[in-house]
């Protein structure tokens, strides 16, 4: 911490103005979900209405989305979490230009634009015959978490103390059970982190799905060919929910942080 | 390789070694050699596929350099997503420095609770907030007009500016993460000593502060700029009429025209633009890639 001053005042008012400019847009798209106006805004305010949270439930064709996000969801988490944590372990027991250029190919998914994973993974698995589907989204997607996986679970490893290892192993541990015993317990908070994050960007995918999705919808190509096909209030229903169910995770991290943090 | 066997054995150095590399191998090294390899091949019916019509050529990227439409959008699109990047680090910049030392720390989880609030709501409900807060008739104006700054209502969407609001707004926090972490890395009594020893604060800023935040600079300019030219979400929503991007075109050709050569090429000179801008920030800023993945 520095010494207070009396131009702190300045940044005191920058961040309340950053932090409106962040979140006024989403009140105000959440808003509008309320408004019972065909356009979606919320001035002019015509009235309250709950009709658009009703035509949202009616939906069917957004239940598939939802149910489709999920399941393609957790696919991507029970394929990248071991994966990005393999990969952890290989790339922390080596060392040199082979670390250097396996790092590269590692992180180079995350460098590049979802449309272009997307196309590769589309064109790719066309050749042997598997078509555009939710599976092709969910590898394409698995192609770039595991590298976000991989990097917490790297930063994780930095810490852990290797002689614990060898003497689990000179007093007769098998590798199975340093693998369980000793090096994953060490390692699962970055696991759970790397699953949370790859679950998160799982669902928020737009541009990767676009392209490897075939006919079916998830929940962001849902909102996606609503927006472009005329918009109705329903999306800021939808939104609305969304958006509670963040707040309601980030509450729920907090809390927890907060308690851990108490009893250490 | 040793190490991994002594360590975890032959079976699980297998399963190790195998998962890493169907990684690798399947998800990310040759499907963009098949993208590569495709770009240069023609688009044909199904049945002449393999046929004698099936041969390499330049064609796919000669429809680019032969289209001055297209040359345009992605010139725009290089330009525009530059802009994006240096907007969101000058906005993101003195956060980062008040939040790593100026603000209380105990504050400091609340306010990060409500930044990440916008962080994990999706792309495209962000671009759709700002599509109804900017409409003509819509509550920027609206209140605008209520507070007498204006008079009449501005038209916010015009040429690139409702696509440079939504990419600003959607892609700052990739900005103000990567910097904040930076500096808070660095030790304040260096910006006391430098203090004590009578720099002005712009001078303290330039010398000790801004060298030491590099490496987050590097890791959020690549992220802003590369999720930009990327973006179809933000461009789509918040576009007008003379407003392309160059990813709109990539995905005419892929899933309008059903053209998946030419569509790859396109996609391949969006992956080059990126890999040149990685490597031109890692030039600039000397710095590694393991700074910037961060």
């Amino acid at each position: 911490m520095r010494q207070k001053r009396s131009s702190d005042w300045l940044f005191h008012l920058y961040l309340v103005l950053f932090l409106v400019y962040m979140i006024a847009p989403l009140v105000v798209m959440g808003g509008a979900a309320f408004n019972d106006s065909k356009f979606p805004s919320v001035y002019p305010w015509v009235g309250w209405t709950d009709r658009w949270f009703v035509d949202l439930w009616n939906d069917s064709r957004m239940w598939t989305a939802f149910r489709n996000t999920i399941v393609v969801a957790l696919a991507v988490v029970a394929i990248s979490v071991p994966i990005g944590t393999a990969a952890a372990i290989l790339i922390n027991s080596i060392s040199g230009s082979t670390r250097s250029f396996l790092y590269g190919l590692m992180v180079a998914p995350i460098l590049t634009p979802g449309v272009v994973i997307g196309i590769s993974t589309l064109l790719f698995w066309n050749t042997f015959g598997i078509g555009a589907g939710l599976h092709l989204s969910v590898l394409g997607q698995v192609s770039y978490i595991a590298a976000f996986v991989m990097l917490l679970v790297l930063a994780r490893l930095q810490s852990f103390d290797r002689g614990l290892e060898e003497a689990a192993l000179d007093l007769g541990a098998s590798h199975a059970q340093v693998m369980r015993r000793i090096l994953l317990p060490h390692l699962y908070p970055a696991i759970g982190a790397g699953a949370a994050i790859g679950f998160f960007q799982s669902i928020e995918n737009f541009n990767v799905t676009q392209f490897t999705r075939g006919n079916s919808d998830t929940l962001t190509v849902y909102v996606f060919s609503k927006v472009r096909s005329g918009i109705t209030p329903t999306i800021n229903a939808l939104a609305l929910i969304l958006i509670a169910f963040t707040l309601l995770c980030a509450v729920i991290y907090e809390v927890r942080r907060r308690s851990v943090a108490r009893r250490a | 390789m040793n190490d991994l066997l002594n360590r975890y054995g032959v079976f699980l150095t297998t399963v190790i070694i195998v998962l890493t590399a169907f990684w690798l191998l399947m998800l990310v090294v040759l499907p963009n050699i098949y993208l590569f390899e495709n770009s240069f091949r023609p688009y044909l019916p199904v049945t002449e596929v393999g046929g004698p019509k099936d041969v390499y050529s330049l064609n796919n990227y000669l429809t680019f350099f032969d289209s001055p439409i297209h040359m345009n959008v992605f010139l725009w699109t290089v330009i525009y997503s530059s802009v994006v990047t240096v907007i969101c680090f000058v906005i993101a910049y003195p956060l980062a420095y008040y939040l790593s030392k100026i603000a209380d720390v105990r504050s400091l989880p609340l306010i990060f609770l409500m930044l990440f609030i916008p962080l994990w709501v999706s792309e495209i409900l962000r671009a759709f907030a700002w599509f109804i807060v900017l409409a003509l008739k819509g509550p920027l104006n609206a209140s605008l007009i209520g507070m007498g700054i204006i008079e009449t209502p501005i038209r916010w969407v015009t040429g690139f500016r409702g696509v440079l609001i939504g990419l600003v707004y959607t892609y700052v926090l990739f900005m103000l993460l990567p910097v904040y972490n930076a500096i808070q890395s660095l030790d304040t009594n260096q910006i006391e000593a430098a203090e004590d020893l009578g720099a002005p604060w712009w001078k303290t800023h330039l010398r000790v502060i801004l060298p030491h935040s590099k490496p987050g600079i590097a890791s959020g300019a690549v992220m802003v700029f590369m999720l930009s030219a990327g973006s179809i979400l933000v461009p789509t929503l918040l576009a007008s009429t003379n407003s392309r991007w160059f990813t709109e075109i990539i995905q005419q050709w892929m899933l309008e025209s059903l053209d998946w050569n030419t569509g790859s090429a396109y996609a391949f000179l969006l992956l080059i633009l990126c890999t040149v801008f990685v490597s031109v920030v890692m030039r600039v800023f000397r710095v590694k890639l393991s700074d910037i993945a961060k």
